[in-house]
């Protein structure tokens, strides 16, 4: 597999990744392990493991990563921008339209419809990750739950949310069994 | 201007764990609280128009951002400092990710930093629901709760939600008019 391909491969799925997270999971396994065969399935569970353990969008991650079992750094860097691109470019264009158009009520008024559908798809996400965290293993975690009281409390008093996530961090490793 | 942009978009991006959305409150904090260069209502549209488009949100309101600032450069600038933090971590841990996964203080601090993430989303959505209630139209209104619902309970396409909202908006508005 050339760079043109890896390219495209992940243009592909960059380009069917809307609404981001876990849906593009199953396209990804189809198109990566199944299809075109470019990683084993247990290389795909360490991506999906690694992706949720290090900064960056999963789809961001798991482009590096294939890029980089492939062909090295230039693999990582043309896979990754590959699945990037499309949404790049679609945002820009976006943008520009509304803001030439938003005069018109009309416009405006998609524009409002899509940020309160944006808050429903957001306020889902966050529940989603805490449903992961409260319930890992089947079993409920009161200090999950008792970290995340105290990042909400934290959050709203220092207005620096990497300072929550860290000192939650830290927390973390202290309380955590 | 450029070297600030590239700076706080790269800080950004290294500490984006648990899913895209966290950048919205940390691009909050840089550049509406710390700089001042970016209203509540502009964010909130980045965000809306990064949601409803593919490729990966926090990517997608990060270049979107730069492109407000600097144009073209910034997009540039912004889309090599967000994809740069995850490329150069998953290539040194890719040397040795059994290590990396099976490593009980960072498992521990991920579980912490995963809480935190939920409480900052939360929170987030809260005070932009605050600003969801100003708004007159009930449709506009009930568009957040309806999508929430929609996207927990059912497997529906975000996509399909996001050109439901602007056709169902787009209907509205003439109706109004």
């Amino acid at each position: 597999m050339n760079l043109l391909e890896l390219f495209y491969t992940f243009f592909k799925i960059g380009m069917i990744s809307i609404g981001g997270g876990y849906a593009i999971l199953p396209i990804i396994q189809f198109q990566i392990v199944d299809s075109l065969k470019l990683i084993t399935i247990e290389q795909y569970i360490h991506i999906i493991t690694i992706s949720q353990m290090t900064p960056g969008p999963l789809v961001v991650n798991t482009a590096s990563f294939v890029g980089l079992q492939i062909s090295g750094v230039m693999g990582a860097i043309v896979a990754t921008l590959g699945s990037v691109i499309s949404g790049v470019f679609l945002s820009i264009v976006l943008y520009k339209f509304f803001m030439k158009y938003r005069s018109l009520k009309s416009i405006n008024h998609v524009l409002l419809g899509l940020r309160s559908t944006s808050i429903g798809l957001i306020a889902a996400s966050a529940v989603t990750i805490l449903l992961l965290s409260f319930y890992s293993n089947n079993q409920f975690s009161f200090t999950s739950l008792s970290l995340f009281v105290l990042s909400y409390i934290l959050s709203m008093k220092i207005k620096k949310p990497l300072m929550v996530i860290f000192i939650s961090g830290l927390l973390g490793i202290i309380t955590y069994s | 201007m450029s070297f600030k942009l590239f700076r706080i978009m790269f800080s950004i991006s290294a500490f984006t764990f648990g899913g895209g959305y966290i950048v919205i409150p940390m691009m909050r904090k840089h550049f509406i609280e710390d700089l001042n260069v970016l209203t509540e209502s502009e964010l909130l549209d980045i965000a809306a128009m990064a949601q409803s488009v593919p490729g990966a949100i926090a990517i997608n309101i990060s270049v979107l951002i730069g492109y407000k600032l600097n144009g073209i450069k910034g997009v540039i600038i912004a889309l090599i400092a967000s994809i740069l933090p995850p490329l150069i971590i998953l290539s040194i841990i890719s040397k040795s990710y059994d290590l990396f996964i099976e490593n009980e203080i960072i498992l521990k601090a991920l579980k912490g930093m995963e809480a935190a993430v939920g409480a900052l989303i939360i929170e987030l959505v809260v005070s932009m629901t605050q600003v969801l209630l100003k708004e007159n139209s009930i449709l506009i209104k009930l568009l957040a709760p309806l999508s929430f619902i929609l996207i927990l309970f059912t497997s529906i396409n975000p996509i399909i939600i996001i050109l439901t909202t602007v056709i169902v908006c787009l209907i509205q508005a003439r109706v109004q008019a």
